[in-house]
């Protein structure tokens, strides 16, 4: 399907080649695709340039992450087959065209088509780019695989906090009027593809029987680690079992958790603390979500690299019981101690954080790195989910209880109390996670052939 | 991240691998963006210490 340099077989790897030039090329995919969650900077500008409800103005993020999850689903056995360089290029195309459509929308007071180009086209980009330099990643450090989704994911973290300040300087620059809009759309379109092709030109896939140096084979890892399999499943397989199932669960049990608190992080605190002798200020509320962020981010690379050491069963035990303590903590002493409270929901978001950087390598340690991207676009859906429930839940049972009668930290205990029952279903379905059966895995013949070729077996054979 | 770890093939590196040049480049391109995120928001997030 993809031709000349952006097919796979042009990608590999030429003898000599360092692994270490494949993070800042997915650093450079995910840090302009995180620009998604500063989308927030654009809607007052949108809202009084166009004369736009909140709600309307949130559409084109909305449709992104719809978008986002989407393709991610759909499209990682085609980011598989055609290799990360196609799939960082589709991702560029699109993401980049996404703002190039929503500028043009913008100029001509068109505002659909701003939710169509950063909504639709854009979130296509999300979904592609997302999960363009995991298994490739995953493949040139199988020894350390944690730290190397880690950092990819932990971009995508990042990208907030660079485009929030960027993308806010620039309407102060142009002008918050729909031309101001348009000419920030057009400047994010042609920057984000000329730092997103960093990632297309240096990306390699590595050759045939290479291995890590010094690093553990596949092998001796299986021989210390029992849920590392040597074996490969594909993506079609993957889903017929319970172990995805199981890791659906705990993937979308611990954002929801996270989202929950996320959401509502700087009315919580001022809420906790407003009946005290030392509430909290609007500027230290931002202040907070600032160190929320902080603790976000740190907690992909920090936490999915201790998974390298500890077994990602184990760092999930700490993501869902630890975490669930934590709330515990929250529920029970949070508006007593300022400083308890702040400690415990950072810890709780990087545990969200860390709990996204772990699962491809989770998911690698599974069902192998055959078709590990095109799992990990399938398992994304649980994100889908969980970005509808976290906040739902925390907003309805805030909502509810202000209605009754309730203030301060007692318009969260339920909710919080609710994070806890998913932290602990969470839990147990991570314990639940065992070896994949052998009969979902593929014959060696067809994980040589490459990604993609036990799927077109398996349709053609009719299995 | 050393350009000493490069990767090792089934057979022999004939090649010395990418040059330094481009290890620097590639971190300075993702790294410096970065750097101006965190800082910005660590100023941010300073307010939590100081805004009362």
């Amino acid at each position: 399907m993809a031709l000349g340099f952006l097919d796979r077989s042009r990608t590999v790897a030429p003898p000599g080649w360092s692994r270490w030039l494949i993070p800042p090329a997915a650093l450079s995919v995910h840090l302009s695709i995180g620009q998604a969650y500063a989308w927030s900077v654009f809607k007052p500008a949108l809202e009084s340039s166009l004369d736009l409800s909140g709600t309307a103005s949130a559409l084109p993020f909305q449709l992104g992450i719809v978008m986002l999850g989407l393709s991610a689903a759909f499209g990682g056995t085609l980011v598989e087959r055609n290799g990360p360089r196609w799939a960082m290029t589709v991702s560029l195309l699109c993401f980049c065209s996404g703002f190039l459509l929503a500028s043009l929308g913008a100029a001509v007071e068109q505002y659909w088509l701003v939710v169509f180009g950063y909504g639709f086209v854009g979130g296509i980009g999300l979904g592609i780019g997302y999960i363009s330099p995991v298994s490739t990643l995953i493949k040139w450090f199988p020894d350390r695989p944690g730290m190397a989704t880690g950092i990819a994911i932990m971009g995508f973290g990042g990208g907030a906090l660079i485009a929030s300040p960027w993308s806010a300087q620039m309407l102060e620059s142009f002008g918050s009027d729909n031309s101001g809009v348009a000419s920030a759309f057009l400047v994010h379109g042609l920057v984000y593809a000329v730092f997103m092709s960093l990632g297309v030109l240096l990306v390699r896939v590595p050759a045939e029987g290479w291995q890590p140096p010094g690093g553990k084979k596949p092998q001796e890892q299986q021989a210390s680690k029992p849920l590392v399999t040597t074996a490969n499943v594909s993506a079609r397989n993957a889903v017929r079992t319970p172990q995805f199932w199981f890791l659906w669960v705990v993937l979308c049990m611990n954002v929801t958790a996270g989202i929950g608190i996320l959401e509502k992080a700087a009315p919580m605190i001022g809420d906790f603390f407003a009946d005290t002798p030392t509430p909290v200020s609007a500027s230290a509320a931002a202040g907070f979500v600032a160190m929320l962020s902080l603790a976000n981010m740190g907690g992909r690379f920090v936490w999915s690299s201790t998974s390298d050491v500890i077994g990602r069963k184990n760092m999930y035990r700490c993501y869902l019981g630890v975490g669930a303590l934590m709330y515990l903590g929250i529920v029970l002493l949070g508006d007593s101690s300022k400083p308890l409270f702040i400690a415990c929901a950072l810890v709780i978001i990087s545990f969200y954080g860390g709990g996204f950087a772990t699962v491809p390598a989770y998911l690698k340690d599974l069902f192998g790195t055959y078709e590990v991207g095109a799992i990990h676009g399938r398992l994304l859906t649980a994100w889908s989910l969980a970005g509808v429930l976290g906040p739902l839940i925390v907003n309805w049972v805030a909502d509810s209880q202000e209605a009754a009668g309730r203030s301060g930290p007692g318009l969260y205990g339920l909710a919080l109390s609710i994070m806890i029952g998913l932290l602990v279903v969470g839990f147990i379905a991570n314990e639940l996670i065992r070896p994949v059966n052998s009969k979902f895995h593929e014959p060696a013949a067809a994980t040589a052939a490459g990604p993609g070729s036990g799927e077109e077996r398996k349709e053609a054979t009719g299995r | 991240m050393t350009t000493g770890e490069n990767s090792t093939p089934a057979a022999p590196a004939t090649a010395d691998g990418p040059p330094a040049a481009l290890f620097a480049f590639a971190w300075l391109w993702v790294g410096v963006p970065m750097a101006y995120g965190l800082y910005e928001l660590i100023l941010k997030a300073v307010q939590l210490f100081t805004g009362g």
